[in-house]
């Protein structure tokens, strides 16, 4: 039994699987649209979509969910990318070494600025963890042998067991939206089990949660690894969708806009960031096709969105039946 | 590695730990007071400079521009405080993220249709537009210092203001605990608008300087906007002093580092690796400081809230 303040509070139950399912059911989707109508466009922006959403997922579970923010998240999709763009370069292809690499290294990278962000609390914590997600950029921007300022051109995609799965951009797009389904799947059940409960427990109150005998320290600190390996597997995913790795994936402005994707979704149920993702990102395609001057009407839209509409995109959602 | 290039360095850095602080200033009292997150506060120092060139096309002189673009700057502090940022002062911190990253975004593109995207520029102004020479081929110029001087001149009479007179004493009492303000019968919210403008017109003034010396373009404001940030996290949120003296620290320390740090690398690497971390160690510089101060100060190094 889940109790009550596990679940999104406006939302019922058969909201919070509705919802997800209704967006995963529509990306599966996409590759029979482009056939159809023969959009090999609309293929590449989905993979795209999904891809990001990965990051912006694992991002949700410690922002929403364990009241985290971390403003160096796109870190944790360089290192992954980069884990992959530079095994390719010493001609390492195959998925099952380069994949749990970038993880591994996505998880260190997390474990070690994790351990020492945490010291801090609420903007502190923000801004400590900015101030890694800059290292990490700047030592991108310094490995002259892989690229530098200009990033690094990968000649090919990862290969799975010798075969070119990654290659095709059909077999391509259901890899990425399983991992996306794994990793929403997987954030899902952590959220509801016991380890859940407690990271939600010491965002309302870390005195109730220490009062209990539990220190909240290392439970963040695991949930933080955890988001920075899923926002890695983005970040390898990445690599290979755009066969190119560089340093302005990590970004501060990238780091930004995955905490704004997570907040227009709205927080904490995990689909909302996946709804953020697809509403920011289908928002700008649709806009800056119909004028240069799109963000004239983006801006204010987010700030709209912010002033009347609570919750986020997924409070405007699941909010209708209820009240 | 000589003199002569440390103390233009040097002087460099005072330059930006100034322009610094003139945004920080706002920056921190605005949380501090409010604990409001204004993201959009780097464009105000944008639309400072963006004044300062309108306002100059405008009387064709720097100094009658000045005080226009000063007021103009006060008045878009004060409109955007009355059409946005009032509704959310009650809101999450990640709420007025949201909302001010949007801000940002319509206004780095306005400025981009109102005046286009290409650099701008304004010429120095009448009576500073010479240089004091420092050695035989090096000179510095006068501008640059009026600047340094300018900025420490707003220093001394913001710290005369929050220390000595009634509204600083209400900001003080306001950034440790507003709500206590509130109950003895002051009014917050008039309060909370008199040290918006304020600190949006201190932002414009460092727009305004800024204007002669650095090209004037769209997006101009974002990275400061991040500097500032790191600024007032290492001074301590509201504290005025904190943020005047890690301004200057970080001002000092990202030029200097930007200066010399390929030099400091070669000392331990071989030349072409030095040439590799030099400027990326450079750039970190501040940001390694940021997270050192925070592990040893988790509150920075003037901590003002007692929350």
């Amino acid at each position: 039994m889940i109790p009550a303040s596990i679940t999104p509070k406006t939302s019922p139950l058969k909201a919070s699987t509705l919802v997800p399912l209704i967006l995963f059911l529509g990306l599966a989707l996409v590759p029979v649209y482009a056939q159809v109508f023969d959009d090999r466009f609309m293929m590449l922006f989905a993979t795209r979509i999904a891809v990001l959403a990965i990051a912006v997922v694992s991002l949700d579970f410690i922002l929403g969910f364990a009241g985290l923010v971390s403003f160096g998240h796109a870190a944790f999709i360089g290192i992954g990318a980069y884990a992959i763009g530079i095994l390719s370069e010493h001609d390492i292809w195959e998925a099952w070494i380069s994949f749990p690499v970038a993880l591994a290294a996505g998880g260190l990278f997390a474990l070690i600025t994790g351990a020492i962000s945490m010291k801090t609390r609420g903007v502190y914590f923000i801004m400590i963890t900015l101030a890694f997600g800059q290292m990490a950029y700047f030592t991108a921007t310094s490995l002259s042998a892989y690229g530098g300022d200009d990033g690094l051109t990968m000649w090919g995609r990862t290969e799975f067991f010798g075969t070119n799965l990654f290659a095709n951009d059909i077999s391509f797009f259901y890899l990425v939206v399983g991992c996306l389904a794994a990793s929403y799947l997987l954030l899902r059940i952590f959220t509801g089990s016991r380890f859940g409960r407690v990271l939600a427990g010491a965002k309302q109150s870390e005195l109730r949660v220490e009062a209990l005998g539990i220190s909240p320290y290392r439970y963040r600190l695991v949930a933080y690894c955890i988001s920075g390996m899923v926002a890695a597997l983005a970040g390898a995913l990445m690599a290979n969708q755009a066969e190119f790795v560089s340093p302005s994936a990590m970004s501060w402005h990238r780091s930004g806009e995955l905490i704004v994707m997570c907040l227009l979704g709205g927080l904490g149920s995990l689909h909302g960031a996946l709804l953020g993702t697809i509403a920011y990102l289908a928002l700008e395609e649709v806009l800056s096709g119909t004028t240069e001057h799109w963000r004239l009407i983006f801006g204010p839209l987010l700030v709209l969105v912010v002033l009347y509409g609570k919750g986020g995109l997924i409070g405007l959602v699941t909010r209708r039946p209820g009240k | 590695m000589s003199f002569t290039l440390l103390a233009v360095q040097t002087l460099n850095g005072l330059q930006l730990g100034i322009l610094l602080f003139l945004i920080a200033a706002g920056l921190t009292l605005v949380f501090g007071v409010m604990d409001f997150i204004n993201l959009a506060h780097g464009v105000q120092y944008m639309l400072g400079a963006y004044l300062a060139v309108a306002a100059f096309q405008f009387t064709g002189g720097f100094w009658s521009a000045l005080p226009l673009a000063l007021l103009a700057a006060l008045a878009c502090g004060l409109l955007l405080e009355v059409l946005v940022f009032r509704r959310l002062y009650d809101r999450d911190h990640l709420d007025q993220v949201l909302a001010t990253f949007g801000v940002i975004i319509f206004l780095n593109e306005l400025v981009k249709v109102v005046w286009g995207a290409a650099p701008l520029s304004v010429p120095l102004p009448l009576y500073l537009d010479w240089s004091v020479p420092l050695t035989d081929t090096l000179s510095y110029p006068v501008y640059r210092i009026a600047l340094i001087v300018a900025g420490l001149l707003v220093a001394v009479l913001l710290y005369g203001l929050v220390t000595r007179t009634r509204i600083g004493m209400l900001v003080r009492a306001g950034a440790s605990d507003a709500e206590m303000v509130a109950a003895l019968g002051v009014n917050i919210r008039r309060l909370f608008m008199l040290v918006f403008g304020f600190g949006a017109m201190l932002a414009g003034f460092a727009g305004i300087l800024a204007a002669p010396i650095f090209s004037v373009e769209p997006g101009m404001g974002d990275n400061l906007l991040i500097l500032a940030f790191v600024v007032i996290v290492i001074g301590g949120i509201g504290s005025i002093r904190g943020a005047f003296v890690s301004a200057l620290i970080i001002g000092l320390v990202d030029t200097l580092g930007r200066s010399f740090a390929t030099d400091i690398a070669r000392l331990a690497l071989p030349p072409s690796a030095a040439n590799d971390v030099g400027p990326a160690l450079a750039s970190m510089l501040i940001y390694i400081l940021m997270a050192v101060v925070l592990f040893v100060r988790p509150s920075g190094l003037f901590p003002v809230s007692s929350k």
